[in-house]
């Protein structure tokens, strides 16, 4: 096919000049900013609902709202609120309030999830709440928090792709220029430069939930025998489905 | 506030483009998934592939998704049907894990009266394993609805027009004002949708109410806990 012959080639000159490693710069600049940003705000709310179950239908609330956001009709709207001048300020903010309703759902489940037992054992041994949250609380949640971190990077990635339309570079600048020119060869080569980069951090992801699965006992309640398959509870299902992006 | 009184009466035109564009991709997800969400909780060897598979598929981010399917395809850029089988895919992808939930809440215990009844593969799944999974089957449908809504959005960047075109229109000509009435329709009508999922629910599922409406359950309870008399009360 001729299509594939000039996507090499394209793909060829865009590592080649050196314009990939600028625009993947760009890309995991915003990606890892705003999830580290959504990190700090996201864990500690979520560590205090999980550890002292209030607040949780706000939370369940968010994440379902959150899910109807369009995210690139929040990014257009925060940039054209603050003006030409201060667009990455609210590109960050935009992709921020994307990340945080999936990290707070990890950081609050990962702990809800926790068998009641082991919590209260803690504290029968004489463990004060600090010690509960970041000696047994913390560790055993780890894992829906990177679930949910895993959800919050992906997200962003995609959402980062739209931000070229907005003149800030990344990934997406190749591909919404190509389409108007009607470069399909240069459309094809970036969108599949994207898929691999968002596949590679999906996989990274993988590799530290498989990690920290043999690093980390469950903690989790037992299954009950009467069922083979244990069917995720609403609060865990609603980490693992991704937002739109 | 001025722009929306001189273009409101734009307003109907794109909500309903929106609206057209999201249904089929929806319904048509729905339908694909459930075979492959029964497949997958069925067998172990189809279940690890068609996860995996479908996790992949929903990782691809939209606007990358958009710009690969049209050559593939041999789609023109501008087609809608590019956006429609692009949006169906992701409904696929999320709707295929949520049917495999699905089939796995319903009672083994369920499942092996049918067949000791007599009823066949067929029957069995049709008229016990699927009304059984009729809840979580709900639940699944309703964010693949509302997050299709707000993907339909980001057509609008490779020419497929939707209440997204505020979006891009509002951000041209700076007026915020715009974008945010594009994200408000666009969030409602993703609340009227998921209203209407839940309201059809309701209708076909009536069983599936919240157990505190129905008192038989609180007696059936209190029969096994012995507290009959307070249950009574």
């Amino acid at each position: 096919m001729d299509l594939i012959g000039a996507t090499l080639a394209w793909i060829a000159g865009f590592v080649g000049s050196g314009e990939l490693w600028q625009r993947l710069g760009e890309h995991l600049t915003y990606t890892f900013g705003s999830v580290l940003i959504a990190l700090v705000i996201a864990v500690p709310i979520g560590y205090l609902i999980g550890h002292t179950g209030k607040g949780r239908e706000l939370a369940v609330g968010i994440t379902g709202a959150a899910r109807a956001l369009p995210s690139f009709g929040l990014m257009l709207l925060l940039v054209s609120l603050v003006g030409v001048v201060q667009r990455p300020i609210a590109a960050y903010a935009a992709f921020v309030i994307l990340a945080v309703p999936s990290i707070l759902a990890g950081a609050y489940s990962g702990i809800q999830a926790i068998d009641k037992t082991t919590v209260d054992a803690a504290r029968a041994i004489g463990m004060t709440e600090w010690q509960i949250l970041w000696k047994v609380e913390a560790p055993l949640g780890l894992r829906l928090l990177v679930g949910g971190i895993r959800s919050a990077t992906l997200q962003v990635v995609a959402t980062v792709t739209l931000a070229a339309y907005i003149n800030l570079g990344g990934l997406g600048y190749p591909l919404l220029q190509a389409i108007p020119l009607r470069r399909d060869e240069q459309a094809f080569g970036a969108a599949i430069i994207v898929i691999v980069l968002a596949l590679l951090l999906d996989a990274a992801f993988g590799l530290i939930g498989v990690l920290l699965d043999r690093l980390i006992p469950t903690g989790a309640a037992p299954r009950r025998p009467r069922r083979p398959r244990a069917v995720p509870t609403r609060r865990a299902r609603m980490v693992e489905a991704p937002t739109a992006s | 506030m001025n722009w929306l009184l001189n273009n409101y009466e734009s307003i109907p035109f794109y909500l309903f483009t929106h609206l057209r564009l999201s249904i089929l991709p929806i319904a048509i997800g729905f339908v694909l998934a459930l075979p492959l969400g029964w497949l997958a909780w069925r067998f172990q060897v189809t279940r690890g592939l068609l996860l995996t598979l479908v996790g992949l598929l929903y990782t691809i981010p939209s606007l990358a998704l958009f710009a690969l399917l049209p050559p593939l395809l041999g789609l023109p850029y501008l087609s809608e049907a590019n956006v429609e089988i692009a949006l169906t895919i992701y409904a696929v992808a999320l709707m295929a894990r949520s049917a495999a939930d699905a089939f796995g809440s319903v009672d083994p215990g369920v499942r092996q009266s049918a067949v000791a009844m007599g009823y066949g593969t067929w029957r069995r799944i049709w008229e016990v394993e699927l009304p059984l999974a009729g809840p979580v089957l709900l639940a699944g449908l309703r964010v693949v609805a509302v997050s299709t809504v707000a993907l339909v959005t980001v057509g609008v960047l490779v020419g497929v027009q939707s209440l997204g075109f505020y979006f891009t229109d509002g951000s041209q000509r700076q007026i915020p004002f715009e974008v945010f009435t594009g994200v408000v329709l666009t969030m409602l009508l993703a609340l009227a949708i998921d209203g209407l999922l839940v309201l059809l629910g309701r209708a076909l599922m009536p069983w599936a109410r919240p157990s505190k409406r129905r008192p038989m359950n609180r007696w059936i309870r209190a029969l096994g806990t012995g507290k009959v008399a307070e249950a009574v009360r």
